[in-house]
């Protein structure tokens, strides 16, 4: 038998979703940008892709104001409880279906190595875009600011390797959503809400 | 409006003044109200003028200082020191790779002089009746220096060449003296529009499609739009006119010219209008300008207006007569010449990409007096100064003109052959190297050995005009690209130029690896899975 518990509330599905849109969607114009294909076009590319960028900047605001309003920060605190179990289970356990030793709860809603990873692109990967990406924005008021001796070939690389990771993790993490105990198992979950625990 | 409502209110007063008199007040007048004086009523231009000099006395029994103006501008003196480098240029000193230079051709070359009948060395600077007032502010289209004259205008029929059959019309000076006003597009074209002996030969930016261009060819001369003459930039005081190509503003720092504010800066740059945040949309755009000149993207090709520049002039090939011994004419496909016995090959193109470098404004000049050897790169006519890193430069478009010219191999000068002129010597002519080098060396007054070579040179002319409207402005892949327009300006980082190939190969791994990780294990749950 199977128990739901309500782990998603309505703005944490709301902004992983368009999150997710616009890092996709930031993702299409980025290697357009970087002359890997040509959809938009350079210059289309820098302007959508401008735009996105505030957007997601402007609901990452809102996101971590909700974080901190409902203590849902603590979510993200690492812990090493379970990470070996954790790696085991994805490179062993998984094939021979063992049981998945991570219990979900309203508490705990991920898992140590999701923990791990999320920490990971926002404290790293992050904010590496971030920074360079309004840096390379503002290029013009370096000066002003007083950057005037930082690299834009530094900054613009930054970028790159930034959404490289990205991308990497975009592709992994799409993946392990059908680590769930069904393979949509988890992508239910962030659509409605509701997870289906065993 | 309100300068309708001036002028109508004008128009009642003067209807109520000139009703009292014997004048009919609605007879037009024929010239624009821009100007307080009609010339046609001056008694001293109601006679007949047998020279251009005549004309001019009658100028400057009222224009007093005209003359003395003119006397001290580049226009007049074909000669300018050149503060930075010292070296003296201007048309009566440098050498080019085109007609390469007026030593021993002033009669030809003068008929762009804005005087009278300097026909040799020996022409008198000082004096103020050869001051050719016409020639700039002639608004009739009538007003014509033929090449030969000296700079002066035929007045009666004559025969010219002498025997050639072919007859120049004279032309009432009169009539255009008494139809004196500004200078316009056309004066100034006349001479700037067939630089290099022919219309857009030289500078690419300028030929005589500008003399009443549509908006594409020029966004600010557009004829029926803004309709700019050259003196709406290279506004001019005291006669002199602003603007040089021997010491070119290549960044300007001022911004806008405001009245009142002390300026020293030159009023022909583009940020003298539009500042140096000129983009009011994109602020990015703004940023671009600080290292970019406006003419980089607003100019996206030169020679756009139907007529042809030249590229390449090859004087070594000069000289070939057909089978009876006479001069030979070649043409393309739409009647350019390509080749000529007297000049030699030449390359013509419309709608051409400058070239682009970095440019500070500072232009030497390869002179007769210095010394070159020859090899495999081009001899630089000018050099442009300029870097990424000096804080003076801009990326500029450049027109690069090259040639092969005829050079001394033991002096190691280039030289200044006797070309234009009905005489013995004149290469146009008698297509004889050895004579014409030797005359129009001894003219400049410097050594020739007598040995001839050919040197091949380049001669750089920035691009400024054409600019077209900002909708045709270069895109921005044009050089954010891999081979792009930019490929060969060192020291700045271009997005996707310069895109680093270590970190898009690191990067790409990290993603493929990342993918085969996931359908590996995918694979082996499926698998796996089956198996349960």
């Amino acid at each position: 038998m199977s128990e739901r518990i309500y782990v998603f509330k309505r703005f944490e599905r709301f902004w992983h979703w368009s999150q997710a849109g616009l890092i996709m969607f930031l993702m299409l114009t980025a290697f357009d940008i970087h002359g890997t294909y040509a959809i938009f076009g350079f210059e289309k590319a820098v302007a959508y892709h401008t735009i996105a960028a505030w957007s997601l900047i402007g609901l990452w605001v809102f996101a971590i104001f909700w974080h901190f309003t409902t203590g849902e920060w603590k979510q993200y605190i690492p812990t090493t409880e379970k990470v070996v179990a954790m790696a085991n289970y994805y490179l062993f356990g998984i094939f021979r279906n063992a049981p998945h030793p991570f219990k979900l709860t309203q508490l705990r809603k991920h898992n140590p190595l999701q923990r791990l990873a999320y920490l990971g692109i926002m404290l790293f990967v992050g904010p590496l875009i971030w920074v360079t990406g309004v840096l390379y924005l503002f290029y013009d008021k370096w000066a002003v600011w007083g950057f005037g001796n930082l690299s834009l070939e530094w900054v613009a690389n930054g970028h790159i390797l930034g959404a490289f990771m990205m991308l990497a993790f975009l592709i992994a993490h799409v993946y392990l959503t059908t680590a769930g105990h069904t393979p949509l198992a988890h992508i239910k979950a962030m659509i409605t809400g509701w997870e289906e625990v065993d | 409006m309100k300068h309708a409502f001036t002028r109508a209110a004008l128009v009642m007063c003067c209807a109520g003044w000139l009703a009292t008199g014997p004048v009919l007040a609605d007879e037009a007048k024929p010239l624009k109200l821009t100007t307080t004086a009609d010339h046609t009523k001056f008694k001293e231009l109601q006679k007949e003028f047998k020279s251009g000099p005549e004309v001019t006395k009658a100028c400057l029994a009222c224009h007093t200082e005209a003359a003395g103006q003119i006397h001290r501008t580049k226009h007049w003196k074909w000669e300018y020191l050149n503060p930075q480098t010292g070296q003296t240029l201007g048309k009566k000193t440098v050498v080019n790779n085109f007609c390469i230079s007026i030593a021993s051709n002033y009669a030809s070359c003068t008929s762009c002089h804005v005087g009278y009948g300097w026909k040799d060395a020996s022409f008198d600077f000082k004096s103020e009746d050869n001051v050719d007032c016409l020639v700039c502010h002639d608004t009739t289209g009538n007003y014509k220096k033929p090449p030969g004259f000296a700079g002066n205008p035929v007045v009666k029929d004559i025969e010219f060449p002498p025997g050639s059959g072919k007859i120049i019309k004279g032309i009432d000076l009169s009539k255009i003296a008494q139809k004196i006003g500004k200078t316009s597009r056309d004066t100034c074209g006349a001479c700037h529009f067939n630089g290099g002996g022919g219309d857009g030969v030289k500078h690419g930016d300028m030929d005589t499609s500008l003399a009443a261009p549509t908006r594409d060819v020029d966004v600010h001369m557009d004829a029926e739009g803004l309709d700019f003459t050259c003196g709406t930039c290279h506004s001019s005081s005291s006669h002199d006119v602003a603007g040089s190509r021997y010491t070119p503003t290549a960044q300007d720092k001022q911004g806008a010219r405001i009245r009142g504010k002390a300026d020293k800066g030159n009023p022909a740059t583009c940020v003298a209008c539009h500042g140096n945040e000129p983009h009011k949309k994109e602020a990015r755009l703004n940023q671009h300008a600080t290292k970019i000149a406006c003419q980089t993207c607003h100019i996206p090709t030169y020679a756009r207006g139907g007529i042809p520049t030249k590229m390449v002039w090859d004087w070594s090939t000069a000289g070939q007569r057909d089978a009876e011994g006479k001069h030979i004419v070649r043409k393309d496909a739409k009647g350019h010449i390509t080749y000529e016995s007297r000049k030699g090959d030449f390359t013509l193109a419309e709608n051409v990409k400058p070239e682009y470098v970095w440019f500070n404004g500072l232009v030497t000049y390869t002179l007769i007096t210095d010394k070159i050897e020859k090899s495999e790169q081009r001899t630089k006519i000018n050099t442009l100064g300029g870097s990424a890193t000096d804080g003076k430069s801009m990326i500029w478009p450049m027109k690069v003109f090259r040639g092969t010219q005829p050079y001394d191999p033991v002096n190691k000068t280039l030289v200044t052959p006797h070309t234009a002129g009905n005489d013995d010597t004149g290469y146009w002519k008698n297509l004889d190297w050895d004579k014409a080098i030797t005359v129009g060396m001894k003219d400049s007054g410097h050594p020739f050995s007598g040995k001839i070579d050919f040197i091949k040179t380049e001669m750089s002319w920035p691009i400024t005009h054409m600019v077209a409207p900002k909708e045709k402005a270069l895109a921005c892949a044009e050089c954010h690209s891999k081979d792009g327009r930019l490929a060969g300006i060192q020291g700045i980082y271009i997005p996707v130029r310069d895109n680093n190939k270590l970190l898009d190969t690191a990067g790409w791994a990290i993603v493929f690896l990342t993918l085969l990780g996931v359908f590996g294990h995918a694979t082996l749950r499926i698998v796996t899975a089956r198996r349960h």
